[in-house]
């Protein structure tokens, strides 16, 4: 038998799921004593360059509530040609088409290695996908010229056939014609006020004269042409479209001194969903933002356009000074729901070195599944090579995207749905699957995920609805079906299915395999996501708390002590590493705001929730390596002992890279040994962390700040705030001694962390 | 007495005019001539008198300036010149006093006019100095005159007359003969009681004896200008009037006397008896009128008698002179009349004769010409006769002169009848009619009333017995056509609109600017209230120059500005007296005393003017201009050069009707005539560019753009403007860009299906712009349809023909939606005018839409069921003045008057936020105002009324500028003076606002009866305090208001007071809402069309056929006729019309072969079609809307529109005739009287 870490390793590799418990205990109280939910990752489009998709329609269950499709678990008669619901147990007949199965020859649904399988499927006719540009004009001219050589380039990235539109905005908003020869025509609308998206379409001519409640309803085919105004086959108005953005001109309004430029982003969100949601609604299409400054002015304003109030931070937060935070927020939020309804996702391409309202626009971005790239500028790689991966494509020559993607979730009896974390929003659908227990999004057993890249996961919680007293149920197995349909790039219409089950254990008599079944970097994740949700909405000291409380009642129930004996405190392999974890996730930036403008908890929390588990990790724990002339690169140990003078160190906190050179690396550096043809071994030690570096930066998404620095450096910050502050000027005892780097801070260690967990765990009044 | 009274006041006035003189008298003649530049000076005088009624016109100027002088100076002859100041006008005019100067300048003036040609023809026999006297003698004649038309007849006899070839000629020769008289008086003065013997001798002399005495004077004094010859009349007058002021006292009694006989015989058509006899002349005349008889009598005359005869006396006002006479009311009877007339014939007949004057011996052919003046023949005849005799009888009439003039008519009678107050023409021989008349009056009060039981007679008033509009114009013409009109002289009335002449500017405003309806002010309300004479100012502040007369001045008075009053802030001005050494000044306006600031010191002369106030505009003429500084801005900052946008409706109907096509290929060449104020600079202004259906476009037409952009703006419930940079744009600049938007234009929408439009959007949106830009300007909207879009502004169909004519009628008159009212405002406050070009195909509310345009000064062009290829061009030519007309933004007009009267209300286009501001976004050099003012205390007959106009407004290049005319009327505490100075045509300006403004509050029809009303009581004053007694039958009518009625009738049936079945109501609101800002000129022809008879016309000459009057009686079926309004030109032709005529214009000799939708005339190599062609293009340059020809052919379908406007026929929706109408007014005045 294989260890669990293997099983794991297989299961994620297969259907790109991990899950907090691989063993389920089979009562509702066992399930809650547990701490850690039964739950799991799911990344839904995991790439499978070994999963071929089948091309034709799944077979459903023919029960009305259940349509759960043909999977390996199923029992299946081939004599009859019937087979058997594993969720709903209902006997269905196999279809037609399905006439010659038989034990030897059998569909790939049926095959275990199959638990995971995408179908194609043909559902009316292909539609192109749709790329939105709506730009900000209002940049330092550096800037926008910067940002107009990103999208003319971007021009040819796009699929011949792609549609593509063109928003300008600054004090008005523009949307431009894109058909029309001679004259360059747009639209334009006034910044400040709100339209409704009926009122959209009505000006710009979407409507169908005279017809009246057919909302919703795409367009008949000469109507579109009329929409095509806006949105043109790339191949058609790629010279166009190059022309036009290389006119594109500063905002010409003047900006008075002391005045921020007035900026409508608000409105110019609203037209771009609206104009997609009157032309290609249920349509995969992505509204790009690139903005480099808050929103000023009309709905969506963040912040006045008087320099002298600056923007909201999080003590005004607090304080409740932010007097655009709550309106803006609600406002973005309901142009985020009306695009997901609609299958549209917004990216937000925000550059500027002050905040650029993320905080306040974050939900476009997270309930449509969108990008939110944040950068100081447009004239940085970070940007323009950020940007030009948005379009990278896989193995087959395709976009990494998928849109206007569901999410379902079957469940088998015994398992109820609680909610979803991640970059989707509830459909609202109340199947027989759908627990009370909201966990994260909830109510629903299905969500939309608008944007999906292979990357994208979602965090999916259960709960256990097996009475205590009832028996394992039937079969031993618990079973959740994810049924995926999106929108490929390649515009076909597919469908994954992942079908995975677990044994149900009886907590009582098999704690021990339960313990050992206990995954827990996903479960680190996991609860970090619920921890993040939470910090959504709720204050974050509660939130740090209502995890140190998990993180003592887990290790109540897993360790081994004597009562109020905190050094008699023992964690097993399966969950050693957890506390260290929750020790980081405590202090990352998705917790903390202190250091963070709002704006960046909102990026970084948005990346936390969408991320797969490995990204994730880095996430909450980074990774940090070191480079010495005494061995090949090593990981070490985030902690400040690591940092010593006769090191590089590079750490890789998935939003930044950093290089750090220690004290004496620094000081070689300087005299220039690394130029000298006797030092080429030092040379080569200084260009290892860097080759690594350039590794990670290719295939991260979004480019990770790359900071090289060295002891004492202002940016060595990057490194000092992330590592475990072992020294520090308050441990006097390890002060001064050379085996690290003293921390200043108040920070608690992880050590003092330890002690306290320990010794909290143990005691008998917890 | 009152005859006397009137002829002390003259003389007073005549005094007056001395005293001025008097100080000055050197002076004068000096000063005249620094008064303006120095050029001025030397040719100044001579010229202006010269051409002046000679002296007339150069006493007034001479008296101006020595009124000012008086105050200071010379006291005790300015008390007495005071006293006659209050005459002032008469002062002027009247040098000689002695004479009806006083009277009736205007009149005078006009009389003299002719008399001033005349006088070149006295002269020979005078001597040159002659003209002078003329002049005054004119007055004289004027005042006796009429009367003594007689006795000019025997001036007519003075062979004088026949030299003067000229018609007026003859009108002077008459009045030469008076002047004669009046000179002794004058020259008298020196020798006072001399003179006052001579005087009163003098008229009768005056032809033989008088005359040299008046050279004496005049040598004396003038002989300078005697060298100067024609000047020369000039000259004496100053003389006179110096000699006046000092004899004045004496003199007076002398002159009162020797007016008294005038008087009477004036007053008296009876009297004239006495004067008749004084007047050997009369003889004369007598010998005349028996003449006419002969030869016309039979014919004309004894018809025309009859009817004549009553006419005559309404006519001019002869009507109260003959209103001795009218007893003739009967007179229509013409019975009775016949007799008087002969008499009359006599008295007056001379008088017309004179007109004919030159035709003197002619009289006889006058007569006849009388006769024919009812016939084809009238053209010159009438005109002729008409127009002397109306003139002297005018001149006359004045307030004796009314009397006077009566007489004047009375010879009118015969001729006149057919002339024009005929109307009245219960005339009878005013004369002889006296006793005869009387009895006869009885009847005549039935006869009178109208269709009444009056004999068969009264059922039908001749319609030559009836003033003449024809009559009086052509009058005008000659007797001011030649001679400038200076300015300087209060209280005078201007030449006719329809005059052509030349102004100086001697201190007020020129009657281009500003037109008074009176030029006499009662003193006081009771007056005021009494007389119904309504008190009001036609200002055109921007009004156009012809080119050779000098743009007015611009002052600038530094940095801190204009020198104003520190009370009422009125602008330095010449009513601006200085005081302590020129320490400080008075205002005229409020007598508040103001310290002078050092950098504007002068010292003042010995007259106690300013050393400097010939080298000042402010000081020395009626309109200059003020460079406003930054004080008079804006937000206090110097405005931006304004930018012209053009809207252009680009929906279905607009681009099918081609004007799209049209705009874009005009715009292209139009927008390098951008106004500018140097010709060798380009143009500031920036101009934009939106179309429109039902959202806007608005373009970027940067100049370093490729291609220009199009913005479209659906959003037009809340209209803003999408771009700033690249909107607005310099011409030049971007000329490249622009011509290749123009290019795209009409393409691009080629294909539109696109048939609602917005349009209250449209207005915004260039509002915004404009406010973007922090400028002013103008939007040119090219719209076509109904604004059913949905948007603000949005307009319902309303049009409801059945609410015609009920209480309800007002409604479809105001706007159906608030929103522009407020939009309006808005658009006054950024100093945004919108010319609104109408293209409908249905109706468009006008009413409604009109409101913004009608609120900023703007204008409206309808060209309704527009084709583009007959309406093309007078669209092009439309747009092409409207664009590069002259105009000023953002402008505030304000009026100031001096203490005792007040501005109380104002017609036109503009916005008034308060009651004294008028607000005008953008004011143009068409539009006009009307001002109507009201008293609120006494007024003073010594220091006149006096107003300012100061009109603050942005230049085309961007200059703040204050634009300041000045105006000085007289005031008078005797109605006949009122009555002898209005001027009819301003009145009607005056009632057809008034009226076309009050029809959005109250049904039309009370509206009409009001007008009627007020006319009637008008009228009605003055018959029971200004005409002499008469019988109640005979309608009598002030000289100066004797064309009221016609006017007044056409005012009453037109469109919009009593519309036709087939006038739409957008015509209506449209043309009410023309009327507002139109000059008296335009609405003089507006109401009355002119209508031309080419058959007459010779094509060698440079001169126009006489027009005939609006009735189709005057249309020959052999004739080809020209009519025009103003708007419509039609080209008339009878089915009789010569092959060769036909063949000369449209190259066809058969009528059957004209095409009846040429829009112009084929260009043939002939000189009667090219002197045709030229005619119709100066009498378009003459109006400021291009006319489009319609060529009419007898008894086609498109007569019926042609008939529409023959005003004088009854019209098809019950309008009135003339005749019908004079009748009617004749009962109301009864009434009234009764």
């Amino acid at each position: 038998m294989t260890t669990y870490q293997e099983f794991i390793q297989q299961n994620e590799d297969r259907d790109g799921i991990r899950c907090s418990w691989n063993l389920w205990p089979s009562s509702r109280l066992e399930a809650t004593r547990l701490v850690v939910p039964v739950s799991c990752l799911y990344t839904p489009l995991k790439e499978r360059p070994d999963l071929p998709p089948v091309q034709y329609e799944p077979v459903l269950c023919s029960r009305a509530n259940c349509k759960a499709v043909l999977n390996p678990l199923c029992q299946v008669d081939f004599r009859a040609k019937i087979w058997a619901c594993n969720f709903c147990f209902q006997r269905n007949s196999f279809p037609p088409s399905y006439a010659g199965i038989s034990e030897v020859n059998q569909p790939a649904e049926l095959m275990p290695q199959f638990s995971t399988i995408e179908y194609i499927v043909q559902r009316g006719p292909p539609t192109p996908l749709i790329f939105l540009y709506v730009v900000d004009t209002c940049l330092e001219e550096e800037d926008l010229q910067a940002l107009k050589e990103s999208l003319q380039m971007s021009l040819s990235l796009l699929p011949p056939n792609a549609l593509v539109g063109l928003i300008t905005f600054g004090r008005m908003v523009q949307i431009h014609e894109l058909s029309c020869e001679g004259i360059a025509k747009s639209y334009v609308f006034r910044g400040t006020k709100e339209l409704t998206p009926k009122q959209i379409q009505e000006m710009l001519g979407l409507m169908k004269p005279a017809t009246s409640g057919q909302q919703g309803k795409p367009l008949a085919p000469h109507d579109a042409a009329a929409s095509c105004r806006f949105l043109q086959p790339v191949q058609a108005v790629d010279m166009n479209l190059t022309d036009l953005l290389g006119e594109l001109q500063r905002d010409p309004w003047p900006v008075p001194q002391g005045k921020r430029p007035l900026r409508s982003t608000g409105i110019a969100l609203s037209i771009a969903i609206g104009l997609l949601e009157g032309t290609f609604p249920n349509t995969g299409a992505r509204v790009m933002l690139f903005t480099g400054g808050p929103p000023t002015q009309g709905p969506g304003m963040v912040v006045g356009d008087e320099l002298k109030t600056p923007i909201r931070s999080w003590h005004d937060i607090q304080k409740d000074n932010a007097r655009h935070l709550k309106k803006a927020t609600k406002y973005y939020e309901a142009l985020a729901n009306r695009a997901a309804v609609n299958g549209h996702s917004v990216d937000i391409y925000a550059c500027a070195l002050d905040q650029t309202g993320l905080l306040e626009m974050k939900p476009l971005s997270n309930l449509t599944g969108g990008h939110i790239v944040m950068g100081d500028s447009f004239n940085t790689s970070l940007f323009k090579q950020t940007f030009q991966r948005v379009f990278s494509k896989d193995y087959n020559g395709e976009f990494r995207m998928a849109f206007g993607g569901t999410l379902e979730v079957k469940t088998s009896r015994e398992l109820k749905v609680s909610g979803a974390i991640g970059p989707c929003v509830s459909l609202n659908n109340k199947g027989p699957c759908v627990s009370d227990n909201e966990m994260g999004v909830g109510g629903t057993c299905q969500w939309k995920i608008c944007s999906l890249t292979p990357a994208t996961t979602l965090a999916l919680y259960f709960e256990v609805v097996n009475q205590h007293n009832a028996p394992i149920p039937q079969g031993g197995r618990g079973a959740i079906q994810f049924v995926t349909q999106y929108q490929h790039s390649n515009t076909q219409r597919r469908i994954r299915v992942t079908t995975v089950a677990r044994n149900w254990a009886d907590a009582q008599s098999q704690i021990q395999h339960i313990e050992t079944s206990f995954d827990q970097e996903a479960s680190a994740v996991l609860m970090a996501r619920l921890g993040v949700f939470r910090a959504e909405s709720e204050e974050g000291p509660d939130v740090l708390r209502w995890l140190d409380r998990q993180l003592i009642r887990l290790c109540q129930k897993f360790g081994q002590f004597n009562k109020d004996d905190p050094n008699s405190f023992r964690l097993s392999e399966s969950l050693s590493l957890y506390p260290q974890f929750m020790f980081h996730l405590r202090r990352s930036p998705f917790l903390q705001v202190f250091n963070n403008s709002p704006d960046e908890s909102s990026y970084y929390r948005h990346h936390f929730v969408r991320q797969d588990l490995t990204q994730s990790l880095i996430m909450v724990q980074p990774i940090l390596y070191s480079y010495s002339f005494y061995g090949p690169p090593e990981p070490v140990l985030l902690d400040s002992s690591s940092i010593l003078p006769d090191r590089i160190l590079l750490m890789d906190t998935f939003f930044q890279l950093v290089i750090y050179h220690g004290e004496t690396i620094a000081q070689w550096r300087k005299a220039g040994y690394q130029e000298m043809a006797e030092y080429e071994n030092f040379k080569q030690l200084l260009q290892a962390p860097l080759d690594d570096a350039q590794e990670i930066l290719q295939t991260r998404f979004p480019m990770p700040r790359y900071i090289d620095t060295e002891h004492g450096g202002s940016q060595a910050r990057f490194l000092l705030s992330k590592v475990n502050p072992s020294q520090t000027h308050n441990n006097l005892y390890a002060w001064g001694q050379e085996s690290g780097a003293p921390i200043l801070t108040d920070d608690v260690s992880l050590q003092v962390f330890m002690d306290h967990l320990k010794k909290l765990a143990v005691s008998s009044s917890a | 007495m009152r005859v006397r009274d009137e002829l002390r006041m003259n003389v007073n006035q005549q005094p007056h005019m001395a005293s001025p003189y008097g100080q000055p008298q050197p002076g004068y003649q000096g000063y005249p001539q620094p008064g303006y530049g120095g050029g001025h000076v030397p040719s100044g005088y001579p010229t202006q008198y010269a051409p002046y009624n000679g002296p007339g016109s150069g006493y007034q100027q001479g008296p101006p300036q020595g009124m000012r002088g008086p105050p200071t100076s010379g006291a005790p002859p300015v008390s007495g010149a005071q006293n006659y100041s209050q005459f002032g006008q008469g002062e002027t005019q009247n040098g000689p006093p002695p004479m009806g100067a006083p009277p009736q300048r205007p009149p005078v003036s006009q009389t003299y006019t002719p008399g001033a040609v005349n006088m070149s023809g006295p002269q020979p026999p005078y001597g040159q100095q002659f003209g002078a006297p003329p002049v005054s003698m004119q007055q004289m004649t004027n005042q006796m005159a009429s009367m003594q038309v007689g006795s000019t007849a025997p001036s007519p006899a003075g062979p004088g007359y026949a030299p003067p070839s000229v018609s007026q000629a003859a009108m002077s020769a008459p009045y030469t003969p008076a002047a004669p008289p009046t000179f002794p008086p004058t020259s008298t003065a020196p020798s006072q009681p001399p003179p006052t013997e001579a005087v009163a001798q003098a008229p009768p002399q005056s032809y033989y004896g008088a005359p040299p005495p008046a050279q004496q004077p005049f040598p004396n004094a003038a002989p300078p200008f005697s060298s100067t010859g024609p000047t020369q009349p000039q000259a004496p007058p100053p003389v006179s009037p110096q000699s006046f002021p000092q004899v004045s006292p004496v003199s007076q009694p002398p002159f009162s006397t020797a007016q008294v006989p005038p008087g009477p015989t004036q007053s008296y058509g009876g009297p004239l008896p006495p004067t008749q006899p004084s007047f050997p002349r009369p003889p004369l005349s007598t010998s005349q009128p028996s003449a006419f008889p002969a030869g016309p009598p039979p014919t004309s005359t004894p018809s025309q008698l009859p009817g004549v005869m009553q006419p005559q006396p309404p006519v001019s006002q002869p009507s109260p002179y003959h209103s001795g006479p009218p007893q003739i009311s009967t007179g229509f009877p013409p019975q009775v009349g016949v007799p008087p007339r002969p008499p009359l014939a006599g008295m007056q007949g001379p008088p017309p004769m004179v007109s004919q004057g030159p035709l003197m011996a002619s009289q006889g052919p006058p007569m006849a010409s009388q006769g024919h003046p009812p016939m084809a023949s009238q053209g010159p005849p009438m005109a002729q006769a008409n127009h002397v005799p109306p003139t002297q009888p005018g001149m006359p009439p004045g307030p004796i002169n009314a009397s006077m003039s009566g007489p004047p008519p009375q010879p009118g009678m015969q001729g006149y009848p057919p002339q024009q107050n005929g109307a009245f023409g219960q005339v009878r021989g005013p004369q002889p009619g006296y006793t005869g008349p009387y009895p006869g009056q009885p009847n005549y009060g039935a006869p009178p009333a109208a269709p009444a039981p009056a004999p068969s007679a009264p059922k039908r008033l001749d319609p030559d017995s009836i003033p003449s509009p024809i009559q009086v114009i052509e009058d005008d013409k000659a007797n001011k056509g030649s001679e400038p009109f200076t300015t300087g002289v209060r209280g005078q009335a201007p030449p006719l609109v329809t005059t052509k002449f030349q102004v100086r500017d001697q201190g007020n405003a020129s009657p281009r600017y500003i037109r008074c309806t009176a030029y006499n002010v009662p003193c006081n309300s009771d007056m005021a209230k009494q007389s119904q004479v309504p008190l009001a100012a036609v200002i055109k502040p921007l009004a156009p120059l012809p080119a050779d007369e000098s743009p007015p001045y611009l002052v600038d008075h530094g940095e801190s500005g204009p020198i104003r009053c520190n009370r009422c802030k009125a602008y330095m001005c010449p009513y601006m007296q200085f005081i302590e050494g020129g320490r400080r000044f008075q205002c005229g306006f409020c007598s508040c005393v103001t310290e002078v600031p050092p950098h504007y010191f002068q010292h003042l002369d010995h007259t106690g003017k300013r050393v400097d106030c010939y080298d000042r505009p402010e000081l020395s003429m009626g309109s200059y201009e003020f460079m406003a500084t930054v004080d008079y801005c804006k937000n206090n900052k110097f405005p931006q050069p304004p930018a012209y946008i053009f809207l252009i409706d680009v929906s279905y109907n607009a681009v099918k009707n081609g004007m799209v096509g049209i705009v874009c290929q005009e715009l292209k060449t139009l927008l390098d005539y951008l106004p500018r104020e140097n010709p060798d600079v380009e143009s500031n202004i920036r101009v934009g560019f939106v179309t429109y259906n039902k959202v806007l476009h608005f373009y970027n037409v940067k100049a370093s753009l490729a291609q220009p952009q199009m913005m479209v703006v659906s959003d037009v419930a809340d209209m803003f403007v999408p771009l700033l940079d690249g909107f607005l744009v310099n011409v030049s600049e971007s000329r490249v860009v622009i011509e290749s938007l123009l290019d795209q234009i009409p393409e691009m929408f080629a294909d539109t299906r696109e048939t609602e439009t917005v349009f209250g959007p449209v207005i915004q949106a260039g509002l915004e712009a404009l406010k973007a830009a922090d400028c002013a300007g103008k939007l040119f909207v090219f719209h076509s349809s109904l604004p059913i879009a949905e948007a603000p502004g949005k307009l319902k169909n309303r049009e409801d023909k059945k609410l015609v004519g009920t209480d309800k009628e007002k409604s479809l008159f105001q706007p159906q939606v608030s929103f522009y009212n407020t939009l309006a405002k808005e658009c006054v406050t950024q100093g945004c005018c919108v010319d609104l070009f109408l293209f409908p195909n249905q109706y468009v509310d006008v009413a409604t839409l009109g409101v913004v345009p009608t609120s900023t000064g703007g204008s409206i062009y309808k060209y309704t069921y527009f084709q583009a290829p007959s309406d093309q061009e007078r669209f092009l030519n439309d747009l092409r003045r409207d664009v590069q007309k002259q105009v000023g933004f953002d402008a505030v007009m304000r009026v100031r008057t001096s203490t005792g009267i007040r501005a109380t209300d104002f017609f036109g286009s503009f916005y008034m936020s308060n009651t004294t501001d008028v607000e005008l976004a953008g004011l143009d050099c068409d539009k006009t105002v009307t001002v109507e003012f009201r008293h609120d205390d006494k007024l003073s007959e010594e220091t006149g009324a006096l107003m300012q106009c100061a009109v603050l407004y942005t230049s085309c290049s961007g200059q703040r500028r204050l634009r300041i005319h000045n105006m000085a009327v007289n005031c008078c505490s005797q109605l006949a003076d009122l009555y002898r100075n209005c001027e009819t045509d301003t009145i009607i300006n005056f009632f057809a606002k008034y009226a076309y403004r009050s029809v959005l509050s109250g049904p039309t029809k009370n509206v009409r009866d009001s007008l009627v009303n007020q006319c009637a009581q008008i009228l009605a004053c003055y018959r029971k305090n200004c005409a002499s007694p008469s019988s109640a039958g005979q309608l009598i009518l002030p000289e100066c208001m004797k064309l009221l009625p016609v006017y007044l009738n056409c005012v009453l049936k037109s469109d919009v007071l009593q519309p036709g079945a087939d006038v739409s109501l957008d015509d209506r609101a449209y043309l009410r809402q023309l009327v507002s800002s139109m000059d008296v000129a335009e609405s003089h022809v507006f109401f009355y069309p002119r209508l031309l008879p080419l058959q007459k016309l010779d094509a060698e000459s440079m001169s126009l056929p006489v027009a005939v009057r609006d009735s189709e009686e005057r249309l020959s079926r052999g004739g080809v006729y020209l009519l025009e309004n103003g708007l419509n030109f039609f080209l008339w032709v009878g089915v009789n019309a010569q092959q060769e005529l036909l063949q000369n214009i449209f190259g066809t000799p058969a009528f059957s072969q004209i095409d009846p939708n040429m829009t112009s005339l084929p260009a043939l190599d002939n000189p009667f079609s090219k002197r045709l062609r030229e005619i119709i293009e100066s009498v378009r340059a003459q109006r400021s809307r291009y006319m489009k020809l319609m060529v009419v052919k007898q008894e086609d379908k498109l007569e019926l529109i042609f008939k529409h406007f023959l005003v004088e026929d009854k019209s098809n929706n019950g309008g009135a005739s003339y005749v019908d109408f004079l009748c009617h007014m004749h009962k109301e005045i009864r009434q009234l009287l009764s």
